[in-house]
């Protein structure tokens, strides 16, 4: 009796943990979704499918999802780009390599919240480091965080310097397992660095390429900590992004019913992301 | 030809040093804005080391809040999670590596379910959860959530598994417990793979900021990023020296560790990507 019911209970507490603290809030929210509630009150008013064509016609939440699909696409693209270079550079065996890629890596443990506030500093309009800088070169200086137009390129930059070492040394390590022997039928061909470079280095980095562009996706979605110390949002709506705009309806207004929709668009995003995620890397598996 | 490679050497290095002054230079600037004077914070042009020590910042950033609480309430969150993640992700681990059982798959497939749902998309549903619990505002809010870790599990089974059967089967021959196998063959043989898990969750959550942000409402149960943000929320504009005095007491223990046991925390955290 007890070796039958032994797994069960060596895996109780932690599938206890996920079903408690994971996924009946997934079902909560989206139940809470269909109610207009301000979390005091007692009763909670079901509204159908009204908060979600209130947020669909709503200019403000519009701009929030445009800002999120900007602020997504604009890191993805940047931090996958510019760690692959920094990959295939820095992927040698000279101890000077090893240092460099430390220095990269080490935003990425860093709290974000010192990261948003060394940032701030070296943004400031009028005592930073970076309007120094740009003056050095005779450039005008430069609003970074109380400009409409720039702000959210300002958080994007932040996102791309944290998350560059990290996915640097991600890419290493599938340089690392790509065999070396393809390389020597490859110079045997006399094939030049650029086609080495598309026919064996990319093909075979596609998987921890799908990867990076996939975990980038999901975390940018989830951007909080830089808009809630560096712009709260500002100016004029312009860095308000998915969770950031879940907090302030939830914690600030309380409309309770109203920021769980939005959490459940959220949440379809990040499911779309996720199972093409993986029906991506089936096919890529299949072909093997 | 020689002088051509020569020059292209020395390219790369000092590009290499670009490189690195690009994500050191910032930190460098923390450290030195930390001791400068308010005033020497916005002089022109900025002076790059300070031209008065002013070591007093750190301690009029200590005395703006109550840090040691927050001390001591990160240490209590990061320890206890740590603490808790061992005690439920060890038998999980064993119990999906090496049994057989009914919804073996199916209770890890729901585990790893997990992994995709992220703090940032439920911390209104389960705010409301721990309100109806009453232990909102307490380091349980911020402990109980992360007790256990899907990551944590998928990687001690992976390891588990490849202990070889015979060696289990040799000590249950000579009438060992699964208690002790698990205790004297498998934690051992997974000690590599128990640092590095360790460490990534240590360090992430001793950095969260999100979390205790969403479920404390009170200094009771507040943690050091939240106290070492709320700096900037001085009247009458940021002193910046005083804030990245903070920022360096948030900063610095992590970067000592980094500093040490570089190799393991890479791998730590490259481990969690790579998965």
């Amino acid at each position: 009796m007890w070796q039958r019911l032994r797994p069960y209970v060596m895996i109780a507490p932690a599938v206890c943990i996920f079903l408690l603290f994971f996924i009946y809030p997934i079902f909560y929210m989206m139940y809470l979704s269909f109610f207009d509630w301000n979390f005091v009150s007692p009763d909670k008013d079901f509204v159908g499918v009204s908060n979600f064509t209130t947020l669909a016609g709503d200019e403000e939440f519009r701009q929030v999802f445009r800002n999120s699909l900007i602020y997504m696409a604009a890191v993805v693209a940047l931090t996958i780009s510019l760690s692959l270079l920094l990959a295939l550079w820095l992927n040698q065996k000279a101890r000077i390599y090893g240092f460099v890629q430390g220095a990269v890596f080490s935003p990425h443990i860093i709290s974000l919240v010192s990261v948003a506030l060394l940032w701030m500093w070296l943004m400031d309009t009028d005592h930073g480091l970076l309007n120094w800088v740009l003056g050095l070169f005779g450039l005008p200086k430069v609003d970074w965080l109380t400009s409409p137009d720039m702000a959210l390129w300002s958080l994007i930059l932040v996102a791309v310097w944290k998350g560059l070492g990290f996915n640097a040394l991600v890419f290493i390590a599938g340089l690392q397992s790509i065999p070396p022997d393809m390389y020597e039928a490859a110079a045997l061909d006399e094939s030049g660095p650029v086609r080495t470079f598309f026919k064996i280095t990319l093909p075979m980095l596609s998987p921890t390429l799908f990867f990076l562009t996939v975990i980038n996706m999901i975390g940018s979605f989830q951007v909080f900590e830089s808009i809630s110390i560096m712009t709260q949002g500002g100016p004029i709506n312009s860095t308000n992004t998915l969770v950031y705009y879940i907090y302030e309806y939830g914690f600030r207004f309380f409309k309770i019913g109203y920021a769980s929709a939005a959490g459940v668009i959220l949440l379809v995003m990040l499911a779309i992301l996720t199972i093409a995620y993986f029906k991506l890397m089936e096919r890529k598996v299949h072909y093997r | 030809m020689k002088a051509l490679r020569w020059f292209g050497k020395s390219a790369n290095v000092v590009a290499l040093m670009i490189v690195v002054a690009i994500f050191a230079l910032p930190f460098f600037w923390m450290l030195s804005t930390s001791v400068k004077s308010l005033g020497e914070t916005i002089t022109f042009p900025p002076t790059i080391l300070p031209e008065t020590w002013m070591w007093e910042n750190f301690g009029q950033a200590w005395n703006s809040g109550p840090f040691l609480q927050y001390i001591i309430n990160s240490t209590i969150v990061a320890v206890g999670i740590l603490i808790l993640q061992f005690l439920t992700i060890v038998p999980a681990a064993y119990a999906f590596a090496r049994y057989k059982f009914r919804g073996n798959a199916f209770f890890f497939g729901l585990t790893m379910v997990t992994l995709m749902i992220p703090t940032q998309l439920i911390f209104l549903p389960v705010y409301l959860q721990m309100s109806a619990f009453g232990i909102l505002d307490t380091v349980w809010a911020l402990i109980l959530p992360f007790g256990s870790s899907a990551f944590g599990i998928f990687l001690l089974r992976q390891s588990f598994k490849q202990v070889p059967e015979e060696l289990l089967e040799a000590a249950r021959l000579d009438q060992a417990s699964e208690w002790k196998i698990i205790w004297r063959i498998m934690l051992p043989m997974a000690k590599p793979v128990l640092i590095t898990f360790a460490l990534f969750s240590f360090i992430t959550h001793w950095n969260d900021y999100f979390w205790p942000l969403v479920m404390t409402t009170t200094e009771n149960a507040r943690t050091l990023p939240l106290g070492i943000a709320k700096l900037r929320e001085v009247e009458g504009g940021v002193a910046w020296n005083v804030l990245m005095a903070g920022n360096v007491m948030l900063v610095a223990p992590i970067l000592v560790i980094f500093f040490f046991a570089q190799r393991h925390i890479i791998k730590a955290f490259v481990y969690t990507g790579v998965k």
